[in-house]
Order: structure tokens, then C-alpha cells, then sequence
């Protein structure tokens, strides 16, 4: 199984029947395999990485860090919750260090993203402080560099 | 010879007789066109790793830009002792039994040249490396070809190479895993190898250069055999499992003797491998695993992927343990591997290296690399397949069939 999600993770474009010839599974195999992986949510979907710098689209990132204060029994899980429902918020973790959680916030202009942070996120019950930080260049994200990939410039033909 | 007519004075006889790489006409032939997909290519598709290129950039800057021991730098030597003994089990002293060369090239010249009295055989099992019977000749040394047959997966056959030797026989040089045909020994052929050499006294020169690329079994370094540390002549280097070709660094590892009497024509000729490559390979034998591990993974996926799509368009192809090359037969084309390539290359601007330019056994057959991407190989596959209905008329299911 986890031949098949390594290849899926790095191309999810990939044919079952490709996949299959790499792995030396059946294609019927594969297929059962990403199928259930699908059920059991081990895939939780399939996307595509998009460099919006290179186009006229606006889109603003910010990275929010949160304290919170923590209550017995749920922890931060509860206000975790109540802020990753919001469409705004991409991505949600929680981490060690100063701050609790590090939420990566998506607006289309500085102006929402500040909205978001002191009307929705710094009101919530036990949110003690926010940093927010604005993104300003993608260098490289889910493992793909947005910088220029070197021509494969091997001779042609070497012994 | 080209323009022998212009010029008062001749090069060499011995090297004007010598034939030019099969593989340098091939590739001028390929330079001039476009939208060419190459499988013709002997080198990974991975760029260095970057921590390899970072330690060379800050080992320029430091300006460790000075001659080195001719031996190479000591603490390249050290952990290159530490590989070969925590990968392979074997135990060189690195201050008198590793000598660092401008890639294993050099290395298997310098071995040739150190061990080879004029008229001493060497036998080579064929298809292999495209430098080594030059090697042997240039040292004044016979080249004896071993034919390695495709029934076997291209494993050599002890009782072949037993048949071949003669009183004159110095030496065996083996590459496992094998370029052209990916083939790899198990250490149960090996050991009949290692016997034949206790026998017959004789030494072995061991190209492990793809050891590290070896799939679904265990690589066995011949020096590891028991008895054999004392005969074999052991090359390895960086090009193949860090991505390092173009850096040129590889080493020779062998009882002092023989490093010392190499080393000898190294210091004359080379001197000593470059001083920022040895830095880099430092970084490499270091820290360098787990992208080794990446490459590894993704070569073994890719080799599947050709091999299966070869046997499927009705290509026969043997599943290689080794390596990054595929080497299917195309015998029944009727037509030779040259004709094959070209014909291919022109219309359907596929290149791939016919076989016999790895020695005449290599004759129909071809060598398809997959250090090429899973879209290239894919497209290639098909173009090969659309090749072979229209010039043999023969479609791959049914051939298989």
C-alpha cells in the first residue's frame, strides 16, 4: 500500500495501469488499493500545486500564531474546531513553543485577512493573542520549489 | 582516421587502429535533431543533492582550492574505508589500500596498466563497459571476450570463463551490476568465480560503480568473498548512487601493493583527483543516504515500468537486478542493433544504443536506460511500439503471445 500512496503523493496524476508496471502489482490491484484508501480517508483528496504568482491573481497568505488558553479534558481541540470551519483558514496546526496554533489564513486582499484575525479569530473565548505574519513569496510548498527547475542538459547519448 | 592526410607526422599505430566508441557516432547523430526522447543516456537524471553541491560551494569559498595527496584527501579516504566496510563488510587501511581516481575510468586504467606485462590475458565477460577492452590493449594486455548469454539473464558462466583461461591469464574483469545489461551476480556465482580465480591464480578487477543500485537482492562485493580480498581489485565511486558523473571522482580499493604501484602512475598522470569533488564526495559518504535511498526507490519503479512496457510491445526483456539500463532483444526484427537505433532515431526520434557496442555478443540487442522520467519513458514506449508495427508488422501483444 504504501508504494502505491508514495508514488500517488508525488503525481497524482498517475495511471492505475502505470502504477501497476512500477510497482509490479495488478492493475486491479491498485485500484482496489486506492479505493479503499479513499474510504478509509487515508487519501483525503487530490490537488494541484499552483503557482498564482505567476498569473494576475491576488492572493493573500498570512501565517497567524494563536495562544490559547487550554481547559481540562479538551485541551485546544474545542477552539481548534471552531476555527478550522472557517473557509478562510487553509491550513491548522497545533505546535510547541510560545504559541499554541499556527493557522495559515487565505484572503483576497490584506484587508480581509485583518478582518478575519481581530474580528473572528482574536473574539473567540480563551484566544489570549494573535502574530500575524503576511506571506510575500512562495519559494517552495508541499515539497515543489516555484523556482526555475535547471534544463536537463545530459548529453544525449553517454556510455 | 579523419584529415590522417593533412598532417606530416602520424598519431600512434596502436591508437589509429583502435575504433572509435560506437556511441560517439550515435550521439552525433542525435545532437542535431529536435524533440528527440533519450534513452541513451548513462547517467542518473537527478542533479546532485544539494547538500553534496553546498559542501563544494563552501569548500570553494574556505578555498580548499589546492593539490591534494595523491592518494586523496585522508579524511575522504577514512570514510570511504567506513562505507566499504559498513556496506560490503570488507576492511581496506585508508592510508595505504584506497587510492582516489578521476572516476572509476581512470581507476580500471591505472589497474590495467599496473598489473598487465605485455601479452597477459584478461578475460571480459561481454556485453561491458564500453572502455575496458581499450584499457586492457592500451596496457599492452589481451582482451579475452566471455560471451554472456541472454538465456542466462546475461550471467556469466564459470564453466565459459574456466574454458577461456590459458597459462597467460593475469586477471578477470567483472562489472556487477552490469552496464549495458543491468544483470547482477548472486553470491552463489560469485563464489564459483572466486574458486576459478584461487584455481587458476589470478586476479579480479571488481567495477561495484552500481552496487548501490541494486534491486529486489543483496549486492555482494567480490572482495568480501572469503580468500578474495587478497586478489580482487575493488572500483567503486560517486557518479552512479550520489548523481555525481560529471564531479569525475571514484576510488580503487586493493591490497597495498597494488594502490601503491597505481598510485605510482596516478601521481605521474593525474596527480591527484580534484581537490572540491573530494570535499563534495566527503559530504556524500557523510550524510548522503537516505537521498541515495530516494534515487534507489525511484530507479526501481521506473525499471518495472520499461521492463514491463518492452515485454509488452513485444521486445523480450529479462527483468535486470541491477543498474539503471534495460537490454531487450530485438533479434527477431530481422534487422542489426545499429540499423535498429538509427532507423528508430529517424523516425520516431527515440534514441536508445544499439548493443554491440558493448561487443559483438551484444549484437541484437539494444540498451533502453530508465534514468529517464516515468512521461518520457511512457511516450518512448509507445513510439517504439508504433515503430515495430510499421517495420515489422508485427504488433507487440501478438508477438508476446
Amino acid at each position: 500500500m504504501i508504494d502505491v500512496l508514495r508514488i500517488l503523493e508525488k503525481d497524482a496524476r498517475i495511471s492505475p495501469a502505470t502504477i501497476a508496471d512500477m510497482t509490479g502489482r495488478t492493475e486491479a490491484e491498485v485500484r482496489e488499493i486506492i479505493e479503499r484508501c479513499e474510504r478509509e480517508g487515508i487519501i483525503r483528496t487530490y490537488k494541484t500545486v499552483i503557482d498564482w504568482d505567476r498569473l494576475q491573481e491576488e492572493r493573500v497568505f498570512a501565517f497567524i500564531d494563536v495562544q490559547v488558553t487550554p481547559t481540562r479534558d479538551v485541551g485546544f481541540d474545542d477552539v481548534a474546531l471552531r476555527i478550522h470551519r472557517f473557509p478562510e483558514v487553509h491550513s491548522l496546526y497545533l505546535v510547541s513553543g510560545e504559541y499554541d496554533l499556527r493557522i495559515v489564513v487565505e484572503g483576497r486582499s490584506l484587508k480581509e485577512v485583518a478582518f478575519f484575525v481581530s474580528e473572528k479569530l482574536a473574539t473567540i473565548d480563551r484566544v489570549r493573542a494573535t502574530a500575524t505574519h503576511f506571506l510575500l513569496k512562495k519559494y517552495k510548498e508541499d515539497g515543489v520549489a516555484f523556482t526555475e527547475t535547471p534544463p536537463d542538459d545530459r548529453l544525449a547519448v553517454t556510455p | 582516421m579523419k584529415g590522417v592526410d593533412t598532417v606530416p607526422v602520424l598519431p600512434a599505430k596502436r591508437v589509429r587502429e583502435m575504433p572509435p566508441s560506437g556511441i560517439r557516432k550515435f550521439f552525433d547523430l542525435v545532437s542535431q535533431m529536435d524533440g528527440v526522447i533519450s534513452l541513451g543516456v548513462g547517467e542518473p537524471d537527478f542533479v546532485t543533492p544539494w547538500r553534496i553541491r553546498e559542501a563544494a560551494i563552501y569548500a570553494t569559498e574556505r578555498g580548499a582550492t589546492r593539490y591534494t595527496s595523491n592518494y586523496g584527501i585522508p579524511e575522504l579516504r577514512a570514510q570511504i574505508a567506513k562505507y566499504l566496510e559498513a556496506n560490503w563488510g570488507v576492511r581496506y587501511d585508508p592510508t595505504c589500500e584506497i587510492l582516489v581516481t578521476v572516476g572509476v575510468s581512470e581507476a580500471v586504467d591505472l589497474a590495467c596498466r599496473a598489473i598487465l606485462e605485455p601479452g597477459d590475458e584478461v578475460l571480459l565477460p561481454e556485453p561491458c563497459y564500453v572502455s575496458y577492452k581499450p584499457c586492457v590493449e592500451l596496457a599492452g594486455g589481451v582482451a579475452v571476450p566471455i560471451v554472456c548469454r541472454a538465456e542466462r539473464g546475461f550471467h556469466v558462466d564459470v564453466d565459459d570463463l574456466a574454458a577461456a583461461v590459458t597459462p597467460k591469464t593475469k586477471a578477470i574483469l567483472i562489472n556487477y551490476p552490469n552496464n549495458p545489461t543491468g544483470a547482477s551476480l548472486t553470491r552463489r556465482e560469485l563464489e564459483d568465480i572466486a574458486q576459478l580465480a584461487q584455481e587458476h591464480n589470478l586476479l579480479v578487477l571488481s567495477d561495484e560503480i552500481y552496487a548501490k543500485l541494486t534491486y529486489d537482492m543483496k549486492h555482494t562485493c567480490f572482495a568480501s568473498l572469503p580468500g578474495m580480498r587478497n586478489r580482487t581489485i575493488l572500483f567503486n565511486g560517486f557518479s552512479k548512487a550520489y548523481a555525481m558523473t560529471g564531479w569525475r571522482l571514484g576510488y580503487a580499493a586493493a591490497p597495498a601493493p597494488f594502490i601503491e604501484a597505481m598510485c605510482k602512475i596516478h601521481q605521474y598522470t593525474i596527480l591527484c583527483a580534484g581537490s572540491v569533488p573530494q570535499f563534495a564526495a566527503i559530504e556524500a559518504l557523510r550524510n548522503g543516504e537516505s537521498e541515495v535511498e530516494m534515487m534507489v526507490d525511484s530507479y526501481n519503479h521506473r525499471r518495472r515500468l520499461i521492463v514491463k512496457g518492452l515485454n509488452r510491445i513485444g521486445l523480450p526483456c529479462h527483468l535486470p537486478e541491477g543498474a539503471f539500463y534495460a537490454f531487450p532483444s530485438i533479434k527477431h526484427t530481422g534487422m542489426t542493433s545499429e540499423e535498429f537505433c538509427e532507423k528508430l532515431l529517424m523516425e520516431e526520434k527515440v534514441a536508445v544504443v544499439p548493443g554491440s557496442v558493448f561487443g559483438e555478443c551484444g549484437e541484437g540487442y539494444i540498451r533502453c536506460s530508465y534514468a529517464a522520467s516515468v512521461q518520457e519513458i511512457t511516450e518512448a514506449l509507445e513510439r517504439i511500439s508504433r515503430f515495430l508495427k510499421k517495420n515489422v508488422g508485427v504488433s507487440g501483444a501478438e508477438e508476446a503471445a
